[in-house]
């Protein structure tokens, strides 16, 4: 590691935190371009059919409107579907806004009015009227039939192939647990609307754009609008929230430029949080898991059968299944991920996808086996606890997950838990402490991160790449890399991200940005920096002492000056081969939970949550600690209150606001203590770093499933865990 | 939205007349429900009456020793006020339960009595409601219901009236005073919201020329005991699956001498039983008389598809209000704990 780092590993505040309170940083709704039209959708309220008419008439006599755009009208875009694909589509036909005359899903644009005022084209919207041709649809995953999707999506490991005889172990195991849980779809809701501003020109498109990647945003819309003789720019400087809802090119930046191409108009696009409903959710899905153990606890089989929605038109895919096979040893394996159709929007990644739908029935399981072989939980893990990873068969580059039970389970106090379920009482309330692990890929992205970082006439570094900071802090982080790696202080770090036309960068997801497109900031500032020394010395500027900086700011100006061209900087590409290496890389974490609950009421209360998180450099504990809170807040509410909840009838969400869907409000949110276990890690990336998007909500649910169990006697196998739901357990129970 | 006229008030004559002229006129005041109901198009008045400017701010102790309370005034304003918080701890309680601050801050006293139910289909212009649309059919009865009527339900309608604080006005026995073309007539809470039955559309006995002036609260009921105690999906900021308000005295023998219970959430409106209430007075506030009591409030419940939960859940809930009225331990609304 660098001796001479100052900031990298500091608590640093974040540096746009300023802008944004100043209500500087702009969003991608607040860009104020003349003329600008503003745009609303018409949603369908069936779930599949046709639309037989669309009523235009007292929608287009509506004062103010402009145009109004359905699949009869639309202007001529690309519809073939390979080259229409995103980067993070998974196989099958996307869907294209205003296609044609088909619906696929209640919720779906069937048509776009664009008039002179926001006000205007809502209450136009209001006045289509569109009549439908209605098929029969089903919502219900349990209603549907599974099938194995024949094509896998690119980027997301297949399921491992079957080790050992599962089932044979499973038979004539002495001690076997074997239990299905359900998961509702959820849905991502950043408090940042989706929204689109499109300011068109005659060279030039300007897309303000609410995405996790300007680039992929950039060339979809090159391609599906046939945009080639004018030069498409994608801005998305500040992103307030994501969780994985802006890895695709959304619905609106679709419909924005469509509306702007067929109006040769500056255009903006708007989705009010109920349309949000219908842009992707986290896929429900109904899970069997089967584990074996012998008397010692050791594991002896371990089956895990998943079957997750998706969508008519595309097999969504999520490692669901990926730390069944790597988590535990065990040498007799057999995961089953299989898909249910359904009439609704394609499922799609949402922070952790798969895993944290899949742990929960894992870490539900373990516990349910760790009671019937009447051990402690934790305890089983331990006798369960591999070096290596076994699907891969392959170490670790890293693994610190012990040390996250060791200091978790110390900062808990677990150590005085009594094992019997409803054992602990206080008052009118059971307490319950539960624990569960969690996991999470550690990678660099397998696409190439650039950056580059420029000297300026002000004597500052510009540092720029087209990555997005998504709120989790990337914009502090990457400044502190570049001070560190051109040897000055933040206050001479410029960074500017989330715009297309700086260098190339991935999507933001994955967990992968602090290590791949860090590591590209820091190499490109170390060749920027050994230029700087040579050009010095070549000039004779160089005057250099112990501690001090590189060079004075007026020393740098001088320096720029004597350059042929007026210019210093530097550039750098940094990847991941996606095959040769020769070890598996993973976060892990130990959650620990604390439940209250009273019984006769069924009311729950999570007071007391430890995460321990094992994710190598901490870069910035300050910007990590709020990942890991917001990701266990996250959990809770999956554990306790998300449901994007179906009337299968209608085949239609009713959820369309906060009202309905739920999250955790403060007041469900008690003590949250985050420890990050050190971990040293060479070869997982340049800079140490294994990325904290994900791995903080993995464990949560199922921490709190378990804690639920050991305060109740009660065994929730379906999330969300709601009244409802206890009461019946209860009712069911006595 | 659909484009309204908006007309602001600036006495209640004109504010009446308005109402007799536009009959489909809405009145605004906090504006924190029908504003909403306007943004999603289930509420399309043609002519908004902006009443915040009558004079219905204040608060006045009556003759007979109750409280008057003018019908702008905040939800916070009442939840805050010494006579309020001293004499009616149980309303003060049940509106902190309730919203948000920043909600009660501006939603105000006949607001909340004029409140909408909260059925995801009322509010979902796409689907069927009767109460939306008369007639149109009422998705609820075998879809999503797990948070839907078990009391007083019709075939045409099974929402909840969502209101916290009627729920502890109806325990306390208020009255709505309301002045139309015909003069000034007062309404027992009791009457004021209505059940479903086969006019859905209707949620109050309220006349459409009418304004609601304020409401009365009776004179204070002296060394009661009370407490409001609300379960919902989550511990904060969600409507009640159910709520119980209760208003208890018990005399020097240890017998309960006066019992006002009224049931939140379950129905289309506060939910109350004076005759099993009578079954309580002389008894001893014993676990099993507040089961008989609840057994008696709840009968005649029917369960739909998905909230059978909520017929015990809703006796378990009165039970335990009652032990907490009696025990002078009045749920707290800051602290989630129930005790």
């Amino acid at each position: 590691m660098d001796q001479e780092q100052t900031v990298t590993g500091k608590s640093i505040f974040r540096i746009d935190g300023p802008p944004k309170v100043r209500g500087e940083a702009k969003y991608a709704a607040e860009y104020n371009i003349p003329d600008l039209l503003h745009a609303y959708v018409v949603t369908a309220s069936i779930a599949k059919g046709r639309i037989l008419s669309i009523d235009l008439a007292a929608a287009r006599r509506f004062t103010g409107v402009v145009e109004i755009l359905c699949h009869k009208n639309r202007p001529w875009f690309w519809p073939v579907s390979f080259l229409y694909k995103d980067t993070a589509g998974p196989p099958g036909k996307p869907f294209m806004p205003l296609y044609d005359d088909r619906v696929y899903f209640s919720g779906q644009p069937v048509a776009l009015v664009i008039a002179e005022s926001l006000e205007a084209a809502r209450d136009a919207a209001a006045l289509v009227d569109v009549m439908y041709e209605t098929e029969q649809h089903t919502t219900d995953l349990a209603a549907s039939t599974a099938f194995k999707p024949r094509k896998h999506r690119i980027g997301v490991a297949p399921v491992p192939h079957p080790t050992g005889d599962a089932d044979r172990a499973f038979a004539v195991a002495p001690v076997k647990i074997e239990s299905t849980y359900t998961t509702s779809p959820e849905n991502h809701h950043p408090m940042e609307l989706f929204a689109t501003t499109v300011q068109w020109g005659d060279k030039v498109v300007t897309v303000y754009d609410k995405t996790q990647s300007p680039k992929s945003v950039e060339l979809f819309l090159k391609v599906a609008f046939r945009l080639i003789r004018r030069k498409v720019r994608v801005v998305s400087s500040y992103v307030g929230g994501a969780f994985g809802l802006g890895l695709r090119p959304q619905q609106s930046v679709f419909l924005a430029v469509m509306a702007a191409k067929a109006l040769k108009r500056s255009v903006r696009l708007v989705l009010p949080r109920d349309h949000m409903f219908a842009l992707g959710y986290r896929a429900n899905a109904t899970q069997t898991v089967s584990l074996a153990a012998d008397k010692k606890g050791r594991l002896q089989a371990i089956r895990h059968r998943a079957v997750a929605a998706t969508s008519q038109f595309e097999d969504a895919q999520d490692p669901m299944l990926l730390f069944s096979a790597s988590i535990y040893r065990c040498d007799n394996i057999k995961l089953t991920y299989e898909l249910a159709k359904l009439d609704t929007v394609s499922p799609c990644d949402m922070r952790a996808p798969g895993a944290a739908t899949g742990m929960f029935a894992l870490e539900s399981a373990m516990d349910e086996l760790a009671y019937a072989l009447d051990i402690d939980p934790l305890a089983l893990r331990l006798a369960n606890y591999t070096e290596r990873d076994q699907s891969e068969n392959r170490p670790f580059s890293s693994k610190a997950l012990r040390e996250c039970y060791a200091q978790g389970s110390g900062r808990f106090g677990w150590g005085k838990r009594s094992h019997a379920p409803r054992s602990m009482r206080e008052d009118k309330e059971l307490i319950g402490w539960g624990m569960a692990t969690g996991a999470w890929e550690a990678a660099m992205s397998p696409a190439p991160a650039r950056a580059e970082v420029r000297l300026r006439g002000d004597g500052k570094f510009e540092v720029t790449s087209s990555i997005t900071d998504i709120g989790t802090g990337t914009y502090t982080i990457l400044s502190q890399i570049a001070a560190d790696a051109l040897e000055t202080t933040m206050d001479r770090i410029v960074v500017r991200l989330g715009d297309s036309a700086l260098p190339f960068n991935p999507i933001q997801g994955g967990s992968w940005t602090a290590a791949t497109s860090g590591a590209a900031v820091q190499s490109a500032c170390r060749k920027l920096k050994s230029t700087i020394r040579s050009r010095a010395k070549q000039a004779g500027v160089l005057e250099r002492r112990q501690g001090a900086e590189l060079l004075s700011a007026s020393a740098l100006v001088d320096l720029l000056k004597l350059q042929r061209g007026g210019k210093l900087s530097a550039t750098a590409t940094k990847f991941s081969l996606p095959f040769g290496k020769n070890f598996s890389s993973a976060t892990h974490a130990a959650v620990f939970a604390e439940v209250r609950v009273d019984e006769e009421l069924s009311v729950v209360r999570v007071t007391r949550i430890v995460c321990a998180v094992a994710a190598g450099r901490i870069l910035n504990p300050n910007t990590a600690r709020s990942q890991i809170i917001g990701a266990t807040v996250m959990g809770i509410g999956k554990a306790l209150h998300e449901d994007a909840a179906y009337d299968h009838n209608l085949g239609r969400c009713m959820a369309h606001s906060f009202g309905d869907y739920h999250i955790p409000s403060n007041a469900d949110v008690y003590d949250i203590d985050v420890v990050f276990v050190d971990e040293a890690d060479a070869q997982v990336s340049p800079l140490g770093v294994k990325g904290l998007g994900e791995i903080g909500v993995v464990a949560v649910a199922p921490a709190i499933a378990n804690a639920i169990f050991h305060a109740t006697g009660q065994r929730m196998r379906d999330l969300p865990i709601t009244i409802d739901r206890l009461a019946r357990a209860r009712s069911g129970a006595s | 939205m659909k484009r309204f006229t908006y007309v602001r008030a600036v006495s209640i004559d004109q504010a009446i007349e308005s109402l007799s002229v536009h009959p489909d006129a809405k009145l605004l005041a906090g504006g924190t429900n029908l504003v909403d109901l306007m943004k999603y198009d289930v509420s399309t008045p043609t002519t908004i009456i902006d009443i915040n400017d009558l004079p219905l701010r204040e608060i006045s102790e009556t003759a007979d020793g109750g409280l008057r309370i003018g019908a702008l005034v905040t939800n916070s304003e009442v939840a805050v006020h010494p006579s309020v918080a001293r004499h009616y701890p149980l309303l003060a309680s049940a509106i902190f339960a309730g919203a948000s601050a920043q909600l009660r801050n501006a939603a105000t006293v006949a607001g909340n009595l004029m409140q909408r139910t909260r059925c995801s289909y009322f509010y979902d212009v796409l689907t069927p409601c009767n109460k939306r649309a008369p007639g149109s059919g009422c998705p609820a009865r075998t879809g999503l219901n797990r948070n839907h009527a078990i009391l007083g339900a019709s075939q045409l309608c099974v929402a909840t009236h969502p209101s916290d604080m009627c729920v502890a006005l109806a325990a306390i026995g208020a009255t709505i005073i309301v002045q139309g073309p015909k003069g000034v007539r007062s309404i027992p809470l009791a009457d004021f919201h209505r059940l479903p039955g086969d006019a859905p559309e209707k949620d109050t006995t309220l006349l459409v020329d009418e304004v609601i002036l304020g409401i009365v609260l009776p004179p204070v009921l002296e060394h009661h005991r009370y407490s409001y105690l609300k379960i919902r999906d989550r511990l904060s900021y969600a409507f009640a699956i159910v709520s119980a308000a209760v208003l208890l005295t018990i005399n020097d023998e240890a017998a309960i001498s006066t019992a006002q219970i009224a049931l939140g959430g379950v129905a289309h409106k506060p939910w109350r039983n004076t005759a099993a209430e009578a079954l309580l007075i002389g008894r001893p506030a014993s676990r099993v008389n507040f089961d008989q009591f609840a057994s008696m409030l709840l009968s005649g419940s029917v369960a739909l598809s998905e909230n059978d939960f909520k017929i015990d859940l809703a006796h378990r809930t009165v039970v335990r209000a009652l032990e907490q009225a009696a025990s002078r331990t009045p749920q707290s609304q800051s602290d989630k704990r129930v005790h």
